[in-house]
């Protein structure tokens, strides 16, 4: 199946997509990696406000290449980031806040549970940083920046972003995981 | 005295390293091309056309292919009969503090404890820069920027001296674990024998070596390693690993250090000669 959605992202969106299906986003999203993930736990533990809103949005781990023109940010190239970095604090995340959807590469550990019947995590192909620019149309703004270009949160308006493969669904349905497991089988059979 | 000025290594470290992260070698994108005419999973397929979109909106806008422009890792080869009246090292800090600012590219050099990063690609040690002397009189300065997503998925092994047989093993259970978080089809380096550190230079220098040139052993690696299933970017397919390429050196003789570097699909790499007659 292919779907082409438009943030916010309600609940009813997400439940119906399978491992394999094809997303394209369009709107708002909000990049995170391992410092951004860090802050946003540290400050939801203290009951601190967070600078922006994370309610039906959508997480997309990249650090990208941005460019000042004019007192003006702009995408010079932002494909996704290893999301298995942010692996262990994303059942966290998810528990404090409704982010719908994650975007990211290369699969996630042990979130399957974690994301069970409250967010998808979709993947985009890694490296593919021009392209993924091609899709965002503006910066609207930028938090965090003390934490560096890569590490800050960066609002970004997308049309039609994607292909995006749903890679772990809302049904703990784990796709890189399966294809891991099977290649594990296959090396243990190898006769080396 | 050769009349290689600061100026002109400056310049060609700002050339190598526009080339390198916006313009793939061509034998590695027929490497993709050939994966993407094989391929018999569609998903695998698609991953491999965007990957190949991706190439030519970078190269024919001039950005980055990959937002992580990468650790800057350059092999330097310096002619015998060269004679320079500046530091070569300055000079190619001062190219990669231009390039940042100008092709653009990501600040990625942190200090490895507080995190802090200056924004200009410069810190100690970093860019790593490794020399070697050759005949002549010319200076080639070879550039391979190296993305964290593939270098955080190598690894290196001290085996006895009798676990030759193993060798091969480790080498896949480093692509297994890899999975599809280094962004394959990878390329995959391998060191064997020098010491702890000379088998690490080893396999990332084999990430240079031409993609099609392998050998009977590193053709049966390549083909155990397709034979997983992983595929590109992790979602299954036939195309695990595009190229497979092992560097060996002599060890001591109560040791056998084995490094296996993995290269994610855009193995960047670009060089300048300087010098000579011409």
């Amino acid at each position: 199946m292919e779907y082409h959605l438009t943030t916010p992202l309600k609940k009813e969106d997400i439940l119906k997509f399978n491992t394999g299906d094809v997303v394209y986003i369009s709107g708002t999203i909000f990049t995170a990696r391992d410092e951004a993930h860090a802050r946003i736990l540290e400050l939801t533990e203290k009951g601190e406000e967070l600078p922006f809103d994370l309610e039906g949005s959508v997480i997309y781990h990249c650090g990208p290449l941005m460019q000042k023109r004019e007192e003006k940010w702009e995408v010079v190239a932002a494909g996704p980031t290893t999301s298995a970095r942010m692996s262990k604090m994303t059942p966290l995340l998810l528990e404090k806040h409704n982010v719908l959807a994650l975007i990211g590469k290369g699969g996630m550990t042990n979130v399957s549970e974690a994301l069970e019947d409250s967010c998808v995590y979709l993947a985009f192909t890694g490296g593919c940083a021009a392209l993924a620019a091609e899709n965002i149309k503006n910066v609207p703004t930028v938090h965090w920046l003390d934490l560096g270009m890569p590490e800050a949160v960066w609002e970004l308006t997308v049309e039609n972003f994607g292909p995006l493969i749903v890679g772990i669904d809302t049904k703990c349905n784990d796709l890189f995981s399966e294809i891991e497991e099977r290649a594990g089988k296959v090396l243990s059979d190898l006769r080396i | 005295m050769s009349d290689i000025s600061h100026n002109d290594v400056v310049s060609a470290t700002v050339d190598i390293l526009k080339s390198a992260e916006t313009v793939l070698p061509e034998d590695v994108v027929n490497s993709l091309k050939a994966a993407k005419q094989k391929e018999s999973s569609s998903v695998a397929k698609a991953q491999l056309e965007a990957i190949l979109k991706n190439i030519e909106i970078a190269g024919k806008s001039g950005i980055p292919m990959c937002q992580d422009t990468g650790i800057l890792i350059f092999f330097v080869e310096i002619g015998r009969e060269v004679r320079l009246d500046f530091d070569l090292e300055d000079a190619i800090i001062e190219g990669v503090r231009q390039a940042t600012e100008s092709i653009p590219l990501r600040p990625n050099a942190v200090h490895p404890l507080t995190r802090n990063n200056k924004g200009d690609n410069v810190g100690d040690g970093i860019p790593d820069i490794k020399y070697d002397f050759i005949e002549g009189d010319r200076i080639k300065i070879t550039v391979a920027p190296k993305g964290a997503g593939s270098e955080n998925m190598s690894a290196l092994k001290m085996f006895n001296p009798t676990e030759t047989e193993q060798i091969k093993r480790f080498i896949l259970e480093t692509v297994l674990n890899a999975g599809g978080k280094p962004c394959p089809p990878i390329v995959v380096g391998v060191g064997i024998g020098g010491s702890f550190d000379k088998a690490a230079r080893l396999a990332k220098s084999a990430l240079l070596e031409d993609m099609d040139k392998m050998d009977e052993f590193e053709k049966d690696i390549l083909g155990d390693i397709n034979s997983l299933g992983i595929g590109p970017m992790g979602l299954g397919g036939d195309t695990t690993a595009l190229a497979v390429h092992v560097k060996k050196a002599f060890c001591h003789t109560a040791s056998l250090p084995v490094a296996v570097n993995i290269q994610c699909w855009a193995n960047r790499h670009a060089s300048a000669v300087l010098g000579g007659d011409e």
